[in-house]
C-alpha cells in the first residue's frame, strides 16, 4: 500500500504489527473500516459482473449466453452477493467504522475487538457462501430470498449458502451492538444527542434494526436448513406445516432490511447536502426523527411483499396500510434536503452530484414503491421487471449512490490525497444516465407485463430489453472510469489539508490522515454538526 | 450502575423454591393436557410457561436484580417479539 502525502502518515504507520498482520489483526476502527471497505467493493464488483451477465442474456428473445438453469443461478448469486455481502454491510460498516467514531469525539468504537472479530465473521460467511457455489448441487437457483417449498427441496447447494448468510447475520448483529453502545458511552464532552452528527443518527437507528432484526432470519434460515437436512416438514402443508409462514418469518427480518441498507445512505446524504450547500442542514430535528421513524415503521411492514401469496385479506389491508405511513418520515427527509440546498451557495463537486441525484433517484424509487405498496396495482405489477426497476432505483440509486459519494467525500479525508475532479464528473454523468436508460426500461417493460426471473421472453419485449441492455453499459463505463479514477487519485493525486470541503463535523478538525487514536486530546464539542460559523471557516 | 446490583447473590434456599416452582409448573403444564378445556387448553399452556419464564428472567437470570436501562432494553425486545408475532395472526386469523 503506497503511503499518503502528507509529512505525518496519521494511523497508516505507527502500528505494532507489520505488514498484512497490521491489518487483518488491527483493531483500529479506521483500519477495520478499510478492511470492510475493500471487501464490500470487492463483492461489489462480483455482483456487477453477474447483473451485466443477466442483462447480456436478456438483450435478445431466446438463448443469447446462458440457459435458464444458469440464469436462475445467476440471478440468485447476483442477489445474495449484493443483499447480504456488499449493501447491507456496505456504508454501515465500511463508512460507520471509518467515522462515526471521529464524527462523536472518540478514540475507537466501544468494542474493539468485537469489531474485528465481525469482519472475520463476514469473511468466514463470505467464504462460506462461495463455497457453496462450487460444491454440492451447485450455486442456489431459488432466488435471494430462499423461498420453501422449492429452496427445501432442489438440489442445489441451498443448505450451505443459508449456513454461510447465518454467519453473516452475526456479523451484522454484532456490528450494529458495538455502534448503539459507541453511540451512548463514547460521545465527547458537549456531543449531546442534538449534536449528533445526521450520519451517525441514521446509524444508530440501523444498528437497532440489525439487532432486533436479523436473529429472525438467522433462525429462519436454520429451520430450512433442518428442513432439508431432516425434512422437519414446518412448511410442508402434508405435514401440518405452512410455506406461508416462510414467508412471514423471511420478510419480518428482509423487510427492516431494506432499511439497513437505505437509513445510512440518507445519513450520507444529509451530510453531504449541507457542506456543499455551505448552509446549516434543514430541520435537523425532524431528519433525525424521521430515522427511528422508519426505522420502526418499516418494522412492521414486511406483508407488503406477500400480497399475491395467499396471504388473509385482512393482513393484506393492514400491512398496505402501514406501507404507506413509512411514505412519510421518507418525505420528511427529502423535503428537508431540498430545503437545505434552499438559496444555498450550491457547489457541483462530485459527492455533491451523487447527493443530489440520489435524491432524484430515490424518490423514483419510492413513487413506484407506492405503486407496489397498494394491494389494487401490485397484484398486476407482482413478480415483473416494474419490482426490479423499483428496487434497483432505491437500492443502487438510493443506497449506491450515496456509497460512491461517501468514497468521493470521505476517503481523500483517509488517504490525504484526491481524485480528480473531471473524470469524476464524467464518471458521474455516464453513471446516471445510464442508470437510468436501464432501470426506466425495466420498470415500462414490467408494467407491460415481462415478469422476472425468467431467461427468455416474449418476442413483443425485444427491442426494450435490448435498450436496458445498452444502459448496462454505458452503467458500468461510467463505474470503471469512476474507480480508476478514483483510486488513482487516492494513491497519487494531488493532497488534501484537513478540511477539503470546509465541512463542521469533528472528522474535519483532525489532521489528514487521522491519527491512530484520532484526537491528541479528548475534544470537547461546542457547537453544532452543520455550524459552520462556529466551525470557522476552511 | 451500581456494583451492588451487579454482585447480587440468590441464597440456595431461594433458588431450590423458584426450581421447585418450575417443577409444580411443568407437572401442572402436563396435568392440563388432561383436562377437557378445549381452544384453552393453548392459553393455559401459554400462560403457564410466561410465568416459568418470568420465574427465569426475573430469579435465574438476576433481571429483577438489574438496574433499570437492562429491563428496558429487556421489554423492548419483548415488545418487538410481541409486535412481530401478534402482526403475523393478521393473516393466520383471518385466513
Amino acid at each position: 500500500m503506497s503511503l499518503p502525502a502528507t509529512s505525518s502518515d496519521g494511523f497508516w504507520s505507527d502500528t505494532g504489527k507489520t505488514g498484512i498482520a497490521s491489518w487483518i489483526f488491527s483493531t483500529d476502527h479506521k483500519r477495520i473500516g478499510l478492511l470492510y471497505l475493500y471487501s464490500v467493493l470487492g463483492f461489489f464488483l462480483v455482483g456487477v459482473l453477474l447483473g451485466v451477465l443477466l442483462r447480456l442474456e436478456l438483450m435478445a428473445p431466446g438463448r443469447t449466453i446462458m440457459g435458464p438453469q444458469t440464469y436462475n443461478a445467476t440471478f440468485t448469486v447476483h442477489g445474495v452477493v449484493m443483499i447480504f455481502l456488499f449493501i447491507i454491510p456496505s456504508i454501515p460498516a465500511s463508512f460507520g467504522n471509518l467515522v462515526m467514531p471521529i464524527q462523536i469525539g472518540a478514540r475507537d468504537v466501544a468494542f474493539p475487538r468485537l469489531n474485528l472479530f465481525s469482519w472475520w465473521l463476514y469473511v468466514i460467511g463470505a467464504v462460506i457462501v462461495l463455497t457453496a457455489l462450487f460444491t454440492g448441487g451447485g450455486p442456489p437457483d431459488t432466488g435471494w430470498t430462499f423461498y420453501v417449498p422449492f429452496s427445501a427441496k432442489t438440489g442445489t447447494n441451498v443448505s450451505l449458502a443459508v449456513l454461510g448468510v447465518f454467519v453473516l447475520g452475526f456479523s451484522s448483529i454484532l456490528t450494529g451492538i458495538n455502534f448503539v453502545t459507541t453511540i451512548h458511552r463514547l460521545r465527547a464532552e458537549g456531543m449531546t444527542w442534538g449534536r449528533l452528527p445526521l450520519f451517525v443518527w441514521s446509524l444508530y437507528a440501523t444498528a437497532w434494526v440489525q439487532i432486533l432484526a436479523t436473529p429472525i432470519i438467522a433462525i429462519t434460515l436454520v429451520l430450512v436448513f433442518v428442513e432439508r437436512v431432516v425434512g422437519t416438514g414446518l412448511f410442508d402443508p402434508s405435514r401440518g406445516g405452512d410455506p406461508i409462514m416462510f414467508q412471514h418469518l423471511f420478510w419480518i427480518y428482509s423487510h427492516p432490511a431494506v432499511y439497513i441498507m437505505i437509513l445510512p445512505a440518507m445519513g450520507v446524504i444529509s451530510e453531504i447536502i449541507p457542506v456543499f450547500s455551505r448552509k446549516p442542514i434543514f430541520g435537523y430535528k425532524m431528519i433525525a426523527f424521521s430515522s427511528l421513524a422508519i426505522a420502526a415503521a418499516g418494522s412492521v411492514v414486511w406483508g407488503h411483499h406477500m400480497y399475491t401469496s395467499g396471504m388473509s385479506d385482512t393482513a393484506i389491508l393492514v400491512f398496505s396500510f402501514l406501507t404507506f405511513i413509512v411514505a412519510i418520515p421518507s418525505a420528511i427527509k427529502v423535503f428537508n434536503w431540498v430545503s437545505t440546498l434552499y438559496k444555498g451557495s450550491i457547489s457541483l463537486e462530485a459527492p455533491m452530484l451523487f447527493a443530489l441525484s440520489f435524491v432524484l433517484l430515490f424518490s423514483i424509487g419510492g413513487l413506484s414503491g407506492l405503486v407496489l405498496g397498494a394491494a389494487a396495482t401490485d397484484i398486476h405489477v407482482h413478480d415483473t421487471h416494474f419490482v426490479v426497476g423499483h428496487f434497483h432505483y432505491v437500492m443502487f440509486g438510493g443506497t449506491g449512490f450515496a456509497f460512491f459519494g461517501a468514497l468521493h467525500y470521505w476517503l481523500p479525508k483517509f488517504y490525504g490525497r484526491r481524485y480528480a475532479e473531471k473524470p469524476a464528473l464524467v464518471a458521474w454523468a455516464l453513471m446516471f444516465v445510464g442508470f437510468n436508460i436501464m432501470y426506466f426500461t425495466m420498470q415500462v417493460l414490467g408494467i407491460r407485463g415481462m415478469p422476472r426471473r425468467y431467461y427468455d421472453y416474449l418476442p413483443e419485449f425485444a427491442r426494450l430489453n435490448l435498450v436496458a441492455t445498452i444502459g448496462s453499459w454505458i452503467l458500468v463505463l461510467g463505474l470503471i472510469i469512476l474507480l480508476v479514477n478514483l483510486f488513482r487519485g487516492l494513491f497519487r493525486g494531488e493532497a488534501v489539508g484537513a478540511n477539503p470541503w470546509g465541512g463542521a463535523t469533528l472528522e474535519w478538525s483532525i489532521p489528514t490522515p487521522p491519527p491512530t487514536e484520532n484526537f491528541e486530546e479528548d475534544p470537547v464539542v461546542t457547537h453544532g454538526p452543520y455550524d459552520f460559523k462556529g466551525a470557522g471557516k476552511p | 450502575m451500581s456494583t451492588e446490583a451487579a454482585h447480587h447473590i440468590l441464597s440456595y434456599r431461594k433458588l431450590t423454591a423458584i426450581w421447585g416452582a418450575l417443577l409444580v409448573l411443568t407437572a401442572l403444564t402436563v396435568l392440563i393436557t388432561r383436562a377437557e378445556l378445549g381452544a384453552l387448553k393453548v392459553w393455559a399452556a401459554l400462560a403457564i410457561a410466561s410465568v416459568k419464564s418470568g420465574l427465569v428472567i426475573a430469579f435465574f437470570m438476576h433481571m429483577k436484580y438489574e438496574s433499570r436501562p437492562f429491563r428496558i432494553i429487556l421489554f423492548v425486545a419483548l415488545v418487538t417479539l410481541a409486535i412481530f408475532i401478534g402482526f403475523t395472526f393478521f393473516d393466520v386469523l383471518y385466513r
